[in-house]
C-alpha cells in the first residue's frame, strides 16, 4: 500500500523534472541574448536535474541512495549558480553585449571596477 | 493501475519529454550564435543526461545509476568553469564567431 503511494509520487516528480528540464530548452531556444538564456537555465535546468534525483529518493527505500540522492541535489543547487555567474562574468568581460532590448545594465563600462 | 505501471508509463513520458528537450538544446548548440551560448548549451545537455541517468536508474531499479548522475554534474561544472577561463582568456573573436545579435561588425 505504502509502496504504492510511493511509485505514484515518484512518477509524478519524475514527470515534473521532465517538464521543468523541457522548459529550460524552450527558454534557451526563444530569449533573446546570452544573459537571459542563462537565466533559464541555471534555474529551470537545475530544477529538472534535481527533481530526477529526488523521484530516485522517493522510490528507493533506503538510507544510503536517499543520503547519495539527497547530496547530488545539494551539489547541484550549489554548483549550478558557481558556474552560470563565472559564465555570464567571462562572456561579459570578454566583450560580449547583452541584447539591445535590455532595459538596465548595471555593469556599465564606466562602473566595472576591476 | 497499479502503482508499478504508473511509475513505468512516467518512465516513458519523461524519456519522450527529455528527448525533446535534449533536441531543443541541440537546436541551440547548432545556432549559435556566440561561444558562450554554445557552452551554456552543454551546460544544459549534462543536467539533461542527469535527468535521463534519472529515469533508467528508476525503469531498471539499478540505483547505482545515482553515483554516475552526481560524478556527471561533477564533470559537467568542472567542464563550465573551465570554458568560462576559455571564453575569459582568449576575449571576444570576430572572425572566428561571427555576429552578435544581428550587430554588424567593422
Amino acid at each position: 500500500m505504502i509502496m504504492n503511494i510511493l511509485q505514484y509520487i515518484a512518477g509524478i516528480v519524475l514527470i515534473m523534472g521532465a517538464i521543468f528540464s523541457l522548459l529550460a530548452a524552450v527558454g534557451i531556444l526563444r530569449l533573446p541574448d546570452l544573459y537571459t538564456r542563462m537565466h533559464a537555465a541555471s534555474k529551470a535546468g537545475t530544477m529538472g536535474a534535481g527533481l530526477s534525483l529526488a523521484a530516485i529518493a522517493v522510490i528507493s527505500l533506503d538510507s544510503a541512495v536517499i543520503l547519495r540522492a539527497s547530496a547530488g541535489f545539494v551539489f547541484l543547487l550549489l554548483t549550478a549558480p558557481v558556474s552560470a555567474h563565472l559564465l555570464a562574468r567571462a562572456a561579459y568581460l570578454a566583450g560580449y553585449l547583452p541584447s539591445k532590448i535590455t532595459v538596465i545594465n548595471e555593469l556599465d563600462a564606466d562602473n566595472l571596477n576591476d | 493501475m497499479s502503482g508499478t505501471e504508473f511509475l513505468a508509463l512516467a518512465a516513458n513520458i519523461s524519456l519522450g519529454i527529455l528527448t525533446l528537450a535534449f533536441l531543443l538544446t541541440v537546436l541551440r548548440i547548432v545556432l549559435g550564435p556566440t561561444l558562450p551560448d554554445r557552452v551554456l548549451g552543454l551546460d544544459m545537455l549534462v543536467s539533461v543526461g542527469i535527468g535521463y541517468i534519472a529515469v533508467v536508474a528508476i525503469s531498471t531499479g539499478q540505483f547505482l545509476y545515482l553515483d554516475i548522475a552526481i560524478s556527471l554534474g561533477l564533470v559537467g561544472f568542472l567542464a563550465t568553469v573551465a570554458f568560462a577561463r576559455f571564453v575569459l582568456q582568449r576575449g571576444k573573436n570576430n572572425q572566428v564567431d561571427g555576429k552578435i545579435d544581428g550587430e554588424t561588425t567593422p
